[in-house]
């Protein structure tokens, strides 16, 4: 990897740590914080989904075990948030690693990984929702202390800098993972596991590892959301809605790139807050929107679209 | 273990009832895996619509419930034989991840449609049977739900003889089995995948009238059933009818149990869990043939 | 190899047999392929050759029987582990990574041996020369001719540096001037000391190439011998056109 190709990711950061200092208004920064987070959760499922051609239903395992374990660990044993949010990534990474050995040494793949996923992450709903140490349906809170000690700040503008600064990580990781070996040997499991093997490809390891790294980082997602939101209950950590962003944006802005889920997720969210400014606070209205949008990117593939950030598996 | 015999023989019995019922969902989805190898994941959202739509023709037109079933069988029938042909047909090109997707984006837009007109209140009806009960020996069995396991069963049996007795039956009998095979012999495929396709929709429209009066209405109702009826088609055998029946009965057993043991809350995962293991515990064959 | 005692056939394979349910399809196979031949199996279509391979490379576990690389007992173990001991296969349907390049194709290969990307790329270049396919590096793998897609196997079969390699139908597919193409890449391999055991079809390659040859019908190996011997051999010839052809062919040639 060169200076060069750090290129495109250092600029996209560039211009996104410039918002705050033009803009003061908090809707904008909001979207911005929120935005990133997602494009964070979405770059995980990239991993696997986008690289490896796993698709998980149910990344809210992964954000929500990130979520919840930065927040318990602050408000039920008084631990600094720094090594809590360090912690949820480490647990969402086991989880990771636990499910995707169940699923994988299983041979589950397509449709069924797709439920397997999709059901823990419910599981995990249910038990979140019912237990004591998530405060159950009530949920937790995290206590308003802004200093940047606790990681928690008073300006959003620095926040997003925080969430930029990880995003930034993650795409940086992206690329060394897609110059690797490991990254190499992915996408010829996703391409085609026989001829993978047959070249030496220990098919159950890659894919471990990735959904460990996956995990991992959809985990920071989550822990970024708890430090950003300061509260928490299970319909968030684990809900649908965060497995269904996660997969969505880097299907709409070009899976198995480094740059699909950040486009997705500004793709998206622009385009449901567009939605929201025309059709008014109708609920819903913005999923129907990405629901077409899915649907569309599915029958109209924008792969062959000419774009700068488009470089599928560029040698 | 704590409860007296009556009790368990009434959870038993009530959970057979509703069983039924998750049967006759899970009926509509194992069909259309059977016939088009895809798993719908649109079924939920599309049982949601359906339960809507009954909930809307007893509160705007006064139908009951179960005199509106057959018709909204017709019109969910052409639904889903439109969405196969004119959505999932040309969207999928072929591909597993591609119908995983639109089915995705479906129930994503069908959900939601659901929740911008009806917005997020829990809906019932009010119909005058609803808390009515039938003795059963010591238990006592809710009328609407002997009702539901009664006419999942016609379903079941108009079903079968659908399926052997008339050409539409054998066609689709011969797309499942090779779908080469039966274009070659001038069948149109694309025809009885919709059609397929519009059965299975049209068995949750059914289901959806004979839920109704006993359970409440939501955008993301569908969901609950969703999980509960992919566990069953994957308990009987993916594409295998009996066994979504014999299954739902299974899995009502098994919901209600829990949920007599664990609590409400904590019953669903009795049934997450079985879909877990049965996943894991049977993957080649059923489901490593196919990726 | 330790070159004490009796020389064990570098691969030998002891007794295989696999069965898929009530099929047998392959039946108590024995044959050795000697360290650097080029090693030809024939037979009629379904006679077992493609799962005898697959026995070997690790794809399928054998019902009873062994499989020995250079001595050791290989039988069961998984393809990767096997790939990483120098055993590599090609597919007789041909496997590319579709939405890869030529170079990144190959590259897959050639990281079982290199940990960094430059020197994977490296590896793949030098082996697309070998194999014929240096111009093509860039293209898609989807966009190769069907010759281009067997050369590609070949290269990345090539990559991974084994020591075994075998060959499912390379020459498959292929019309005669591409044929001709591709017999002297076979021999420039085995001359780079690489070990090919190769199922072929086509015998005017068989004979041109291959140092011994077994042939498998119905699951049984029926003949070991040089070309020459095989092709002259009646179970041979009865096992390719029917019971009895061999007599008929002998009285036709007097009639």
């Amino acid at each position: 990897m060169t200076a060069r190709d750090l290129l495109p990711i250092l600029a996209f950061a560039a211009v996104v740590a410039l918002a705050p200092l033009l803009v003061s208004s908090n809707v904008v920064l909001n979207f911005l914080v929120f935005t990133m987070i997602i494009a964070l959760a979405a770059q995980g499922w990239n991993l696997l989904g986008g690289y490896g051609g796993q698709y998980s239903f149910g990344h809210a395992a992964f954000f929500g075990t990130g979520a919840y374990l930065t927040a318990i660990l602050q408000v039920r044993y008084g631990m600094n948030a720094y090594p809590a949010f360090a912690a949820g990534i480490g647990l969402a990474a086991l989880v990771g690693l636990a499910i995707g050995f169940l699923a994988f040494r299983s041979g589950l793949r397509g449709s069924y990984f797709a439920l397997v996923t999709l059901a823990f992450a419910e599981v995990f709903r249910v038990l979140a929702n019912a237990s004591e140490v998530t405060g159950g349906a009530a949920g937790i809170l995290i206590r308003l202390r802004a200093d940047p000690a606790n990681f928690q700040f008073a300006e959003r503008g620095t926040f997003l800098w925080v969430a930029l600064a990880l995003v930034t990580l993650a795409l940086v990781a992206t690329l060394m993972l897609e110059r690797s070996r490991l990254g190499a040997q992915l996408v010829a499991v996703r391409e085609n596991e026989a001829a993978a093997q047959a070249l030496g490809v220990d098919v159950l390891s890659v894919k471990l590892r990735t959904i460990a790294l996956s995990a991992g980082m959809t985990g920071a997602a989550g822990g970024l959301y708890a430090q950003y939101f300061l509260y928490l209950d299970a319909n968030i950590a684990y809900g649908t809605w965060i497995s269904v962003e996660a997969l969505l944006a880097p299907i709409v802005g070009g899976a198995g790139t480094v740059f699909g889920p950040v486009l997705g997720a500004v793709i998206l969210h622009g385009l449901a807050e567009a939605t929201k400014s025309i059709a008014g606070s109708i609920p819903g209205i913005d999923l129907v929107v990405f629901g077409i949008v899915l649907i569309l990117v599915v029958r109209y593939p924008p792969r062959d679209l000419p774009g700068l950030l488009r470089r599928r598996r560029r040698p | 273990m704590g409860f007296p015999p009556e009790i368990i023989l009434e959870a038993v019995l009530n959970g057979l009832l509703t069983g039924a019922v998750y049967g006759l969902v899970a009926l509509g989805l194992t069909l259309v895996y059977g016939v088009l190898h895809i798993i719908n994941f649109a079924h939920g959202a599309l049982l949601t619509a359906a339960m809507y739509a009954a909930y809307v023709a007893r509160t705007a037109l006064g139908i009951d419930p179960y005199v509106a079933a057959l018709p909204l069988a017709g019109l969910f029938f052409v639904l889903g034989y439109g969405v196969q042909r004119l959505v999932i047909g040309p969207a999928s090109q072929g591909k597993d991840e591609n119908i995983l997707l639109v089915t995705l984006g479906l129930s994503i837009i069908v959900e939601n449609l659901m929740l911008a007109i009806f917005r997020s209140d829990t809906r019932s009806i009010d119909v005058p049977y609803a808390m009515e009960v039938v003795e059963f020996g010591p238990a006592l069995l809710s009328w609407p739900r002997l009702v539901g396991f009664g006419a999942t069963l016609a379903v079941g049996v108009a079903l079968f003889l659908l399926m052997t007795r008339t050409a539409t039956g054998k066609a689709i009998r011969a797309v499942a089995k090779e779908r080469t095979g039966a274009a070659l012999v001038g069948i149109d495929v694309a025809h009885i995948y919709a059609v397929t396709f519009g059965i299975g929709t049209a068995c949750l429209a059914i289901a959806a009238a004979l839920l109704l009066p006993s359970f409440y209405v939501s955008p993301r109702v569908g969901n609950a059933f969703v999980l509960v009826a992919f566990t069953i088609v994957v308990l009987g055998g993916m594409g295998s009818v009996v066994g979504a029946l014999v299954g739902g009965l299974v899995i009502g057993v098994v919901e209600s149990l829990s949920g007599l043991y664990l609590g409400d809350s904590l019953g669903q995962i009795g049934i997450f869990l079985i879909f877990i293991l049965v996943l894991l515990v049977r993957p080649t064959g059923l489901f490593g043939a196919r990726a | 190899m330790t070159g004490t005692g009796p020389d064990p056939a570098f691969l030998a394979v002891r007794g295989v047999t696999k069965r898929f349910g009530g099929l047998v399809a392959v039946n108590d196979a024995t044959l050795d392929v000697a360290e650097g031949s080029i090693t030809g199996l024939i037979g009629p279509n379904g006679a077992g050759k493609t799962t005898l391979f697959a026995v070997v490379a690790g794809f399928e576990k054998p019902t009873a029987g062994l499989v020995l690389l250079e001595g050791e007992d290989i039988t069961g173990r998984r393809p990767h582990e096997l790939a990483r001991m120098g055993l590599a296969r090609t597919f007789q349907i041909v496997q590319p990574f579709a939405g890869l390049t030529v170079r990144e194709n190959i590259a897959v290969g050639a990281f079982l041996r290199e940990a960094k990307r430059p020197a994977a790329l490296a590896v793949a270049e030098e082996v697309a020369m070998r194999v014929g396919l240096a111009d093509q590096l860039d293209k898609p793998a989807a966009a190769l001719t069907v010759a281009g897609r067997k050369r590609l196997e070949v290269a990345r079969a090539l990559a991974t540096r084994p020591k075994l390699l075998l060959l499912d139908e390379v020459l498959a597919g292929l019309n005669p001037s591409e044929v001709r193409d591709i017999v002297p890449v076979v021999r420039a391999i085995r001359d780079s000391g690489v070990t090919v055991l190769m199922i072929e079809h086509v015998m005017q390659a068989v004979m041109n190439l291959c140092d011994r040859v077994h042939v498998l019908a119905q699951g049984r190996i029926i003949a070991s011998g040089t070309p020459a011997e095989v092709v002259a051999a009646p179970e041979v010839v009865e096992a390719y056109l029917g019971h009895g052809a061999a007599a008929r062919l002998k009285g036709g040639a007097h009639a």
